[in-house]
């Protein structure tokens, strides 16, 4: 029987191990990642929103880390990660439903380019604008 | 040795041995015993595939060693094992287009293991069989084959072998067990064209937690698929089926 550790480990190296795979698993460890990731922003900026309830000083606290370079770096991450898992779910929802399956390399190759030059322009426009 | 005794390249030119070193998982289940991996030197010839290295193997250094083949050709599907950790019929895997010094051989993934390169293809019966699809048919490619009658063409699910290939490479099926699994979903969509099973029982099947709308279209199981059966896109075009139906049902259109 298999045992609960290793139902994990092969379910983890199901979905993220790339050796012996295509570009199918890389699109759909990328959904994963990214999808993990906005759900993970959700919950943090839930919390950031609650400290409102902790008066101004509180929210002016937040607004001066929110401004470091960090916090530049997580949102280019954010963006990265928004622009990936909706530009994959148009490519996912076509081809779920058998449209343009056998073109789905190309979507995703043609769909991940989209997303870096709209997210090099975002980049370059929060960090100059 | 004379000319005709030497081996010959895929251009058929007496081509040069090289020796490649052969990482291969050996296990017994129920044995209690760790797997572990194995490691064999073959002199490979440029003709030479992954399983005729295993038999150079099993026949010149270690008798123990267990795999399962039969035709040697493409045909019978029950050679498919993870080569450089890529689902692959063993036969027709030439080992020095795989390009490394060392292949790295390994049972499918998913299906439960039996012993080295052996698993169980148990599951992948149980799970196709209740479609009612007899998968071995004619082939497409037979100009003189008639298509039975209700079906408008022959599909490429005629070319399963049920090598289990698809099934090892999907992620979802690394993940939920109970997934139907991408050969087992192409084998519905096939037997709905083909009219024989009831079309409620093949719906049901697919229309399911574990069924079609499981599947999270990393297309890996075409990618791998040794015989173009495509069952990510048999399996999609089953989900398309599935929708149209619910939908009639919904406004009580048809039957």
């Amino acid at each position: 029987m298999t045992t609960q550790t290793s139902r994990w480990q092969r379910a983890l190296r199901g979905w993220f191990d790339p050796r012996g795979r295509d570009a199918g698993l890389i699109a759909f460890a990328l959904n994963r990642i990214s999808g993990l990731a906005l759900v993970l922003y959700l919950v943090l900026h839930l919390c950031v929103l609650s400290t409102l309830t902790h008066g101004e000083p509180a929210w002016e606290g937040f607004l001066r880390l929110a401004h470091t370079p960090l916090f530049f770096l997580l949102d280019m991450a954010l963006f990265a990660a928004i622009l990936y898992h909706g530009l994959n779910g148009v490519r996912v929802s076509l081809i779920g439903l058998g449209y343009g399956g056998r073109q789905q390399k190309s979507l995703f190759y043609g769909l991940a380019a989209a997303a870096v030059v709209i997210w090099g322009i975002a980049v370059w426009l929060m960090a100059t604008v | 040795m004379t000319e005709s005794q030497r081996p010959l390249s895929g251009n058929g030119r007496p081509g040069p041995k090289r020796p490649v070193t052969f990482r291969v998982y050996r296990s017994r289940a129920g044995s209690g015993a760790e797997p572990r991996f194995d490691t064999f030197q073959v002199d490979v010839d440029p003709r030479m595939t992954v399983l005729d290295a295993l038999e150079d193997i099993r026949t010149g250094q270690d008798p123990t060693l267990l795999y399962r083949h039969s035709c040697h050709h493409a045909s019978c599907g029950t050679c498919a094992m993870k080569v450089n950790h890529r689902d692959v019929l063993s036969c027709v895997t030439n080992v020095l287009e795989l390009g490394t010094e060392v292949v790295t051989v390994e049972p499918l993934g998913v299906l439960p293991p039996i012993s080295d390169l052996v698993v169980d293809m148990t599951p992948l019966a149980e799970q196709i069989s209740p479609t009612g699809l007899k998968t071995l048919r004619l082939s497409e490619y037979n100009a003189k084959a008639v298509a039975p009658e209700g079906v408008g063409a022959y599909h490429r699910f005629e070319n399963c072998i049920e090598c289990g290939a698809c099934v090892s490479a999907c992620p979802i099926t690394n993940t939920d067990s109970d997934f139907l699994g991408p050969a087992a979903l192409a084998a519905t969509y096939r037997a709905l064209l083909k009219g024989d099973t009831l079309p409620e029982k093949l719906y049901a099947l697919a229309d399911c937690e574990h069924g079609a709308w499981r599947c999270h279209t990393g297309w890996e199981c075409t990618s791998v698929c040794p015989s173009d059966v495509d069952p990510a896109g048999l399996l999609t075009a089953l989900r398309r089926r599935v929708l149209v139906q619910k939908v009639r049902r919904l406004f009580g259109i048809g039957g």
